[in-house]
């Protein structure tokens, strides 16, 4: 149970933390959490394509086979898809990467042996040493010379181990490779660097292992920041970073490398930077997040429409009704406006959230930009759900950042305003 | 233990005609036995115990006492002890987050706080459990940190990587950033005109952060009473040094700063050279000295790495029983007659006990409140007025 030593602390579910309802089970309310732990609302969740058709057939995937110009196929017969877990996923895509570009390299801390989270597991044995290797420890001298092989239109992909050890890379990330194209007048891009980074918490990482650092690096034009949700977005959104003419940080939300499992297309396909996924559509209530948070959000609209025993005495039965609109941004630089925004206009009530802490996290910009877009259409103030202003210190990273209880109640906030 | 074999690191890339380090823990030889053992007495360190750059090497004649000796086998058996300790709490899934065990290593955190004095200061990466409790710290007080209680040394709020006292400056956890710190605390103590330095510790895989080479410049540069020492344990993670290192000399790196290698599994060595550095940046004043302790961890790099898939089973089990700085040192004390086998046993006894009973006070601290969450993050009385909490409407007023 992880609201011993602090459970009394949530106000809001004061009374339940009375009574024998765990918060575990909270969190997966339509069933019981499997037995193996990991993140109970990613086991039970509906986001992930468990059939291949469903699977073949996700919205606004591009073929590399296939024309983008000829008009799009509906068939999707002949294509096999696999069952991968998100670490499984990220691994081929590189593959493919390295298999149909001979400039490309893989490289990093550790690599080699298949890195922290096993992502290039098998990869420096298939494609070679010379172009899948370790690193010294040097994240600033990882990043410049990705952005010096990058620089003579090589591919070069790069591993920062934690997302927490990007910031001795900073000054090569925002004020090099962001900018290298407009100093230069267009006479020099790294459109082919991709910096690949583990990055949100993992329940018990402490100060250095749990940070979600996206928004740093918001300001930073001239690259594009891509955070997917589970393998098969993890495999076509990395390809297109990999693909794409602009330098992109892809951060991979580390509890979601074993624990969510999909059935990943085997073939070389992308999914578009820059667009949001609105994974389930509603009236009364945009839903905006993000990489883990997403699983927590759907849980809580579960919750809001059948809440669990223990919560029912919180959730007003007038709001139980209530159409919830989800979003998955997927790109943070550039983010998706035009989704987001006709989406609020829709709804006229917008809930953000993110793992990063509240102030200057992500959620600042859009709130900013959703306010003059949609102001007329607001019927409640942006709310964010964030982790609180301070460090991700050891034993409180399961309050710090943001669950399914915190959302719903910013749901039940918003709705009622 | 006469069956301790001699026996010598592969090093790589040596030119010919030069002589490997020796990490033998237990070739130092003693010529006169001590009548008086409340007397200090002289041994001598094997020949290859230390190598230099740019610099005269340590004396090989070493003066010692029974008195120092027996609290070195103590301290470190108890170390060892300490962090079998974290290892099982961990396995038991008490301690979380990332822990770090510096077993293999004992003789470099006790051998270097028997050669510095009380006011020198420490500073080094995340494998610091010993150190902290060398430098002032106590053993409740690091398991209370990585069990994450009230009773640790940093309130319970850091966890295994960030330890301090008042003369050690942590436990740090982002590889090679405590390397410019150490250059900044030894210029605090010059300008303050303190006699002490600053001793930074790093390991051989951190040794290439360019922020090391930023120190290394500025400590010579501004001729800094800062030690500077790498902890070569063979591998930074999975990537042994050959792979990460273009160097691997890592006492010949600091350009015009000289540097010593040392022995870093037989105490004996450790202690001397630690003299001579202390001397070197203290008493004659000739600023920053380079030291590289080659020694071994016998654990994986963190409680995830299992620590055998990039080294043979043979190479940690080679280690253990053959350079082991513990069985090392207890060889001496035995051979020399300064304690007997039985005797030494009890001190084994009582540091088990010692740490045994640590366990338990840690395990009965409480966690910290939630109070606890808003404090340390300003200076109290300059906050701002109020920060926000994680529920609707939760701010947490000042
Ligand atoms: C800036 C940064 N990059 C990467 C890491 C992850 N990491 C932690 S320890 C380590 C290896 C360090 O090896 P070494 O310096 O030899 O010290 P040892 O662990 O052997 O004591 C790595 C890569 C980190 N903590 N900080
Ligand atoms: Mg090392």
């Amino acid at each position: 149970m992880y609201t011993t030593h602090l459970g009394h602390s949530c106000r809001f579910l004061r009374a339940s933390c009375l009574n024998p309802i765990s918060r575990r089970s909270a969190t997966s309310a339509a069933e019981a959490p499997p037995a193996g732990g990991h993140l109970p609302s990613v086991a039970t969740s509906n986001l992930l394509q468990v059939m291949r058709d469903a699977a073949l057939r996700t919205p606004g995937i591009t073929w590399a086979d296939e024309d983008p110009s000829s008009p799009a196929r509906n068939i999707v017969g002949g294509r096999e898809t696999r069952k991968m877990n998100t670490y499984q996923a990220v691994r081929d895509a590189m593959s493919i990467a390295l298999l149909k570009d001979d400039n490309a390299v893989v490289f990093g801390e550790d690599v080699a042996f298949g890195g922290v989270f096993r992502c290039t597991m098998g990869l420096a044995e298939e494609f070679g040493k010379e172009r899948v290797f370790n690193t010294p420890l040097t994240e600033q001298g990882i990043v410049g010379f990705g952005i010096g092989m990058a620089m003579l239109g090589h591919t070069a992909i790069a591993e920062i181990q934690f997302a927490d050890y990007i910031f001795p890379a900073f000054d090569q990330i925002v004020n090099e490779a962001a900018k290298i194209r407009y100093r230069s007048g267009g006479q020099y891009n790294v459109g082919g660097l991709t910096i690949r980074t583990p990055t949100m918490s993992v329940g018990h990482g402490g100060l250095y292992h749990s940070q979600s650092p996206e928004a740093f690096f918001m300001g930073a034009s001239g690259l594009k920041i891509v955070i997917p949700r589970s393998p098969l977005q993890a495999k076509g959104l990395l390809l297109a970073s990999i693909r794409d003419p602009n330098p992109v940080i892809f951060m991979e939300p580390k509890i979601l490398y074993r624990s969510a499992v999909e059935q990943v297309p085997i073939d070389d396909f992308e999914l578009p930077l820059g667009k949001a996924q609105v994974l389930q559509s509603g009236s009364d209530l945009t839903v905006l997040t993000w990489g883990t948070p997403v699983y927590h959000s759907e849980s809580a609209i579960h919750m809001l429409s059948s809440p669990p025993p223990g919560l029912e005495q919180h959730i007003p039965n007038s709001l139980r009704g209530a159409k919830i609109e989800l979003i998955d941004l997927r790109s943070i630089l550039p983010w998706d406006v035009e989704t987001v925004t006709e989406s609020v206009n829709r709804t006229g009530r917008l809930v953000i959230v993110h793992e990063a802490g509240m102030t200057a996290g992500a959620g600042a910009e859009i709130a900013a930009e959703v306010q003059r877009r949609c102001f007329l259409k607001l019927n409640a103030p942006v709310k964010r759900v964030t982790a609180w202003d301070i460090p991700a210190a050891l034993h409180y990273e399961k309050f710090l950042v943001p669950d399914s209880i915190r959302v719903v109640d910013a749901m039940i906030e918003t709705l009622s305003y | 233990m006469a069956s301790l074999a001699r026996l010598r690191l592969p090093h790589a890339r040596l030119p010919l005609g030069v002589r490997a380090i020796q990490t033998t823990a237990d070739t130092t030889q003693l010529h006169t036995p001590p009548s008086d053992h409340s007397q200090p007495f002289t041994v001598k360190l094997h020949e290859d115990s230390f190598r230099s750059h740019q610099c005269e090497k340590p004396e090989l004649e070493v003066e010692v006492s029974k008195d120092q000796l027996l609290t070195m086998y103590r301290q470190m058996q108890t170390m060892r002890r300490m962090e079998m300790a974290a290892d099982s709490l961990y396995k038991a899934k008490m301690i979380r987050g990332f822990c770090h065990l510096a077993i293999g290593q004992e003789a470099v955190s006790v051998g270097l706080e028997h050669g510095i004095e009380r006011n020198d200061r420490v500073i080094t990466a995340y494998r610091c459990h010993p150190f902290a409790v060398m430098r002032g710290g106590t053993i409740p007080g690091v398991l209370g940190e990585l069990l994450g209680r009230q009773n640790g040394m940093s309130k319970g709020k850091g966890g295994s990587m960030h330890i301090f006292t008042p003369t050690f400056f942590g436990g740090n956890g982002i590889v090679g950033a405590q390397v410019p710190l150490g250059a900044g605390i030894a210029f605090a103590q010059k300008y303050s005109g303190e006699k002490s330095a600053t001793f930074a510790l790093y390991g051989d895989g951190a040794s290439n952060q360019g922020q090391v080479f930023e120190a290394f410049n500025m400590a010579k540069l501004w001729d800094l009473p800062c030690v500077f020492i790498c902890e070569n344990n063979k591998y930074g993670m999975g990537t042994s040094a050959e792979r990460s290192s273009s160097n691997t000399e890592y006492f010949t790196r600091g350009d015009k700063i000289p540097g010593i290698q040392v022995n870093g599994m037989d105490i004996i060595a450790v202690l001397q050279s630690v003299r001579y550095a202390r001397k070197w940046a203290v008493e004659d004043q000739k600023g920053p000295l380079i030291m590289e302790f080659v020694t071994y961890r016998y654990g994986g790099h963190s409680m995830s790495d299992p620590g055998t898939t990039y080294r043979t089973r043979e190479e940690v089990q080679r280690m253990r029983s053959t350079q082991d700085p513990i069985r090392g040192l207890q060889r001496y004390i035995e051979d020399w007659g300064l304690a007997t086998e039985q005797e030494l046993k009890q001190h084994d006894k009582e540091a088990k006990a010692e740490v045994d009973a640590a366990v338990e006070e840690a395990k009965a601290s409480p966690f910290p409140t939630d109070e606890h969450l808003w404090t340390n993050i300003y200076q109290k009385g300059t906050e701002p007025p109020f920060m926000r909490g994680r529920e609707r409407e939760e701010l947490h007023y000042y």
